[in-house]
């Protein structure tokens, strides 16, 4: 490698970080956090006992999982506006990736849920608990432990996904590295360089893991 | 007893003449199989009644009816000082949960939450439900572990216990919430044998303290010292009813005396 593609790659190095820093991990973070309160909505829904309520959230999973998230971003930055909706490139990723992200962790949630013995419900119960208050102080913490690994999987999934907005316009980690590849014309190593950040962040996210899942473990018998 | 003993039945509102709990025309199905055909049952108050027979004979649905854990088809279920339930007309939550705060109930499985200690399991109900402040539902609960032989692990996880410990915590919780009646279902069923005794002398003495309990249970011997009423049931009705001394010594009802025969030649 010669001397002046490693200078390239030390002095491409601060914007790649910067824009995972204020473009991929706030954008990821962000998407996520309202995508799990979108899936807690859509998994309850998805359990009612009315047919109407849980036939919405099956045709908005079928929608969501059913859909490339590419055509969902276009949808909402390049489609929206031909009906007068005009919306800026980061709101237009945040909503298409928090929609995604309910649709997918829906479906974990709702299975933790069901993974709970009935008998949870019914000691919330005979203590005197409501409905809701059983779910959100008995089933919940015990559906949590059960949905970090599959959860975690959904995260690291869109942390990666987030590349998706640099084609709407949104200045992220992967854009950084197209704009100085097209202007430096090399390719070969700027997108490897990317792909090595996408990789340190996703092994920190994968230790985080771990340490969460143990925490979440103490009250298990091993 | 002292009246800050928390071990103490709690104050009661009505009459003292009034029987507790009065359960009229129970009837539930389970999709085509009819479980409970017409099921009657009165808890005098300060009595223990104890439910037995077959697997099958409908026993634990009576017990999860009177709680609304199971919801029959018809029957009314009236506590003495509140409102009937009438199970034929579809009964409103604020019904159920006006049953569920008259009663306890203690499951054969156990069901403490595992993720939370054993004191969070005792205060949960008293402190979320009844607003109870949290510093005096703990001084009972610690107060009501000692009594049970588990102060000392207030702060273990349900796991760490023997099954045994778990369920003496399990009628721990279900004291703490200082109920009218307690219910329990199997209470050692679950149990390997040599745990079964701790259980058992804990349900006794809260027996000679006056509780009103209704105890589903295949341990005869321990239903005929404690048990004020025996309830003999089968194919969903209650065949044989009365004093154990009745029930389980002279039984009347041909299908009595063979399900004894056949507990008592093992």
């Amino acid at each position: 490698m010669n001397e002046s593609l490693w200078d390239l790659l030390l002095r491409s190095f601060l914007p790649i970080v910067g824009g995972a820093v204020t473009g991929t991990i706030p954008l990821a973070l962000l998407s996520f956090a309202l995508g799990l309160v979108i899936a807690l909505g859509i998994a309850l829904m998805r359990l009612s006992r009315v047919r109407v309520v849980s036939g919405i959230a099956r045709v908005y999973i079928s929608i969501i999982r059913g859909t490339p998230l590419l055509v969902q971003l276009f949808v909402i930055f390049y489609g929206l506006p031909s009906i007068g909706v005009l919306v800026d490139p980061w709101p237009s990723a945040i909503i298409a990736f928090s929609l995604n992200v309910g649709g997918y962790a829906a479906e974990v949630i709702r299975a933790a849920i069901l993974s709970v013995p009935k008998g949870q419900w019914e000691a919330g119960y005979t203590i005197g608990m409501s409905r809701g208050q059983t779910l959100v102080r008995v089933i919940l913490p015990q559906a949590a432990r059960v949905s970090v690994p599959p959860l975690s999987n959904t995260f690291i999934s869109l942390v990666k996904d987030t590349s998706l907005a640099s084609l709407i316009l949104v200045t992220e980690l992967f854009r950084q590295a197209q704009e100085i590849a097209a202007f430096s014309q090399e390719f070969m190593a700027l997108y490897i360089e990317a792909a090595v950040v996408y990789w340190v962040i996703c092994l920190v996210l994968s230790s985080a893991q771990s340490v969460l899942e143990k925490r979440l473990d103490r009250y298990v018998a091993h | 007893m002292s009246p800050t003993d928390p071990l103490a039945p709690a104050p009661l509102d009505a009459p003292i003449e009034a029987p507790l709990l009065v359960a009229r025309g129970i009837r539930k199905s389970f999709g085509d199989v009819e479980v409970l055909k017409s099921i009657d049952l009165t808890v005098p108050r300060g009595n223990v009644v104890a439910l037995i027979g077959p697997s099958g004979s409908g026993k634990t649905t009576v017990l999860r009816s009177l709680n609304g854990l199971e919801v029959p088809e018809a029957g009314t279920v009236e506590f003495a000082g509140g409102d009937t339930v009438d199970f034929a007309e579809r009964p409103t939550k604020r019904q159920l949960a006006s049953l569920r705060d008259r009663s306890a109930m203690v499951f054969q499985q156990f069901n403490l939450f595992p993720h939370r200690t054993v004191l969070e399991n005792v205060i949960e109900g008293p402190v979320q439900v009844q607003k109870r402040p949290k510093a005096e539902a703990t001084a009972d609960a610690r107060a009501l572990l000692e009594r049970v032989g588990l102060g000392a692990k207030a702060d273990a996880y349900p796991f760490e216990l023997s099954g045994g410990q778990q369920q003496r915590v399990g009628i721990v919780r279900a004291l703490a919430l200082k109920p009218q009646l307690l219910l329990f279902d199997e209470p050692t069923s679950a149990l390997d044998p040599e745990l079964v005794g701790d259980v058992l002398d804990v349900i006794r003495e809260l027996a000679t303290e006056g509780w009103t309990m209704v105890l589903v249970t295949h341990e005869l011997t321990f239903a005929s010292h404690v048990a004020d009423t025996i309830v003999f049931m089968d194919g969903g009705v209650v065949v044989e009813s009365g004093p154990p001394s009745d029930v389980l010594q002279n039984p009347r009802e041909p299908r009595t005396k063979q399900f004894l025969h056949r507990l008592l030649d093992r």
